[in-house]
């Protein structure tokens, strides 16, 4: 069970490393996703396939489109145009609540720990098909009782691994930012997602703990769920994904193994402009020959 | 002058109709305030629809008591859905904009001289709750302590504090469920929620169904309490009174209602008998007999500041809870 991920990263060896390409066993693939918000273009995906059972990293420049199409593919955004489908299902206009009980759950930037739930209520609320949240039986506890105590020692072994056990009852609002994420990420697993997209999983989290959530993702894989990360981080790219897609003003430019997307020229000026290799002569002259404008 | 008159009438006041009216209102009120976090600024309009269900029923129908109540049940259901079901997927304000206007056009309606043959005018609907008070086991007026009760009062108040209890009961369980969890998330952060497969809009309905049909109990007790529907009673100083009831006493706290509601109506009483006292004998003489009314409110309203400004979680609420980061 545990390696089961590997045949499925194994078969991007022979991708091709160009955007847009076709994976060969996709769980998600998105077609002509458009979103503007007034005249600025913030999402205009062509086609982009997700390989099931690898962790794919979604990078991109500051204002490249990363979270707003996380936020489409998951419903909490709707798009001017353009589908997509997950495990086969059209995912386009369906609401975000449904998106999570379909197997697609994501975090969020802002950490959305809720506050003033113990660590464990946090955790147990990410379960699913409880007998417990219908209305008529929430008053009779003997209906829910049993369900419940399996759904806390699931909780329990997932907070375990996430080294939060300790902290189970203490209120999820006195958790540090880091210890908030990791909540975050363990109370998504309690869906039993088949896709997990965590919005900079990295971000406000101490660098001692960069190394165990890097195991954590690696861990959720191994599990057999496919991962999809936005991160700054990239070392951490770099660390961990089997696969990553940039995207720049709206657009997937390029796609590809870690190493090679890193030194690809169209990625290198998108983060750092056309010109960074160019020497500065232009402005160089500009600055001596007008001092008085600097 | 009389203290100890003063204190038993403030004492019968605080167990007595009203406070059962605005406690089964503010029960409601939790629910949707408290726990989920909704802004029903309408309580007013889910007990006359009540009120006017069972009274219509009986008075114009002329069905039994028992038909009245669950008209009266079903008006407050059907009020829920009317309003929840084209604003729960907004934001937060809309529904506070929308309650607060239905509240005000209900009342407006029901004591309109169109529908007079109907819901009565402005004299509203007169003794038609006999049936109740044939039921009366007491056969005398009742002493409680300091506390006096006539017999059909002490009878109604029973069956409310009885109401009360049973509901405080079913907000427990319900507060303690998987359901309540769902409830209290929504109410710190929806996204996080939907994020989780849950389906908000679905939940903040059933909470504004529970919540109007629990207030709507506090119609029927005012009705019958009564024996007369007025329009007026109806207003959204009602709604406000018993948003100052729950706040008093502690937002999503299972007791805040009730010991909101005996204290709001205790010291209201209390205040107004001590001034009218103090007045009367000449110990106060800048102020007359016919403003004691009014400046009880002000004295309880500064009270209530100074409750926000110290004890912010109202009487039973949790300080802890209040003060953490809840974005």
């Amino acid at each position: 069970m545990p390696d089961d991920h590997r045949p499925l990263v194994e078969a991007l060896k022979d991708v091709p490393h160009e955007a847009g390409v076709a994976k060969p066993d996709p769980i998600l693939v998105a077609d002509d996703v458009m979103r503007h918000f007034g005249g600025l273009v913030a999402v205009d995906v062509d086609h982009v396939e997700i390989q099931r059972g690898t962790i794919t990293a979604l990078i991109g420049p500051n204002g490249a489109g990363k979270t707003t199409f996380f936020n489409l593919l998951t419903g909490f955004d709707r798009p001017n145009e353009g589908q997509w489908t997950f495990e086969g299902r059209q995912l386009a206009g369906v609401r975000p609540h449904k998106v999570a009980k379909y197997g697609m759950v994501r975090t969020f930037q802002l950490t959305k720990a809720l506050s003033r739930l113990t660590v464990m209520e946090n955790m147990r609320l990410g379960a699913q098909h409880q007998r417990g949240e219908k209305l008529f039986a929430s008053i009779f506890p003997f209906l829910w009782r049993g369900q419940e105590n399996e759904i806390s020692e699931r909780a329990l072994r997932l907070l375990e691994s996430f080294n939060l056990a300790q902290k189970q009852d203490d209120l999820a609002g006195s958790l540090s930012g880091g210890q908030r994420k990791l909540l975050e990420m363990a109370r998504a697993l309690m869906v039993r997602p088949d896709m997990i997209m965590l919005d900079e999983p990295m971000a406000g989290v101490n660098p001692a703990l960069t190394q165990s959530l890097l195991d954590h993702i690696r861990e959720v894989r191994a599990g057999g769920t496919t991962v999809l990360f936005v991160e700054h981080d990239m070392d951490m790219v770099r660390d961990i994904s089997d696969w990553v897609i940039v995207m720049s003003q709206g657009k997937v430019i390029a796609e590809g193994p870690p190493h090679d997307v890193m030194s690809n020229e169209a990625v290198i000026d998108a983060y750092l402009g056309t010109h960074h290799d160019k020497p500065l002569t232009d402005s160089g002259e500009a600055l001596t020959a007008h001092p008085e404008e600097v | 002058m009389d203290w100890s008159n003063v204190f038993s009438q403030a004492l019968t006041q605080g167990i007595g109709i009203q406070a059962v009216i605005f406690c089964l209102a503010a029960i409601g009120l939790n629910v949707q305030f408290g726990y989920t976090g909704l802004l029903n600024f309408g309580q007013s309009g889910f007990l006359a629809v009540a009120a006017y269900g069972l009274g219509v029923s009986i008075a114009y129908a002329g069905w039994s008591l028992w038909v009245g109540l669950l008209v009266g049940i079903a008006a407050a259901v059907l009020l829920a859905l009317l309003l929840g079901i084209p604003t729960l997927r907004l934001r937060a304000d809309y529904l506070a904009i929308v309650t607060i206007a239905a509240a005000e056009i209900l009342r407006l309606t029901f004591r309109s001289v169109t529908f007079d043959p109907i819901f009565g005018g402005s004299d509203g609907i007169n003794r038609f709750a006999d049936d109740f008070y044939r039921y009366n086991p007491y056969s005398g007026p009742v002493k409680i302590g300091p506390a006096d009760f006539s017999q059909n009062d002490m009878w109604i108040v029973t069956i409310g504090w009885i109401l009360v209890v049973i509901l405080s009961i079913i907000v427990f369980l319900l507060m303690r469920s998987p359901w309540g969890r769902v409830i209290k998330a929504i109410r710190e952060d929806e996204d996080a929620v939907r994020s989780l497969g849950k389906s908000v809009y679905s939940y903040k309905l059933q909470a504004l169904i529970i919540g109007g049909v629990m207030g709507c109990f506090g119609g029927f007790i005012a009705a019958i309490a009564l024996q007369s529907i007025q329009p007026d009673y109806y207003s959204t100083d009602l709604t406000f009174f018993a948003y100052a009831v729950l706040i008093l006493g502690g937002a999503a706290r299972v007791l805040g209602p009730i010991v909101g509601s005996v204290v709001f109506w205790f010291l209201l009483v209390l205040i107004d008998g001590a001034l009218a006292n103090a007045v009367s004998s000449g110990a106060i003489d800048f102020i007359r007999n016919d403003q004691v009314g009014q400046i009880r409110y002000w004295i309880l309203g500064i009270s209530l500041m100074l409750l926000m400004i110290y004890r912010p979680q109202g009487i039973l609420g949790d300080k802890k809870e209040l003060s953490l980061d809840a974005r």
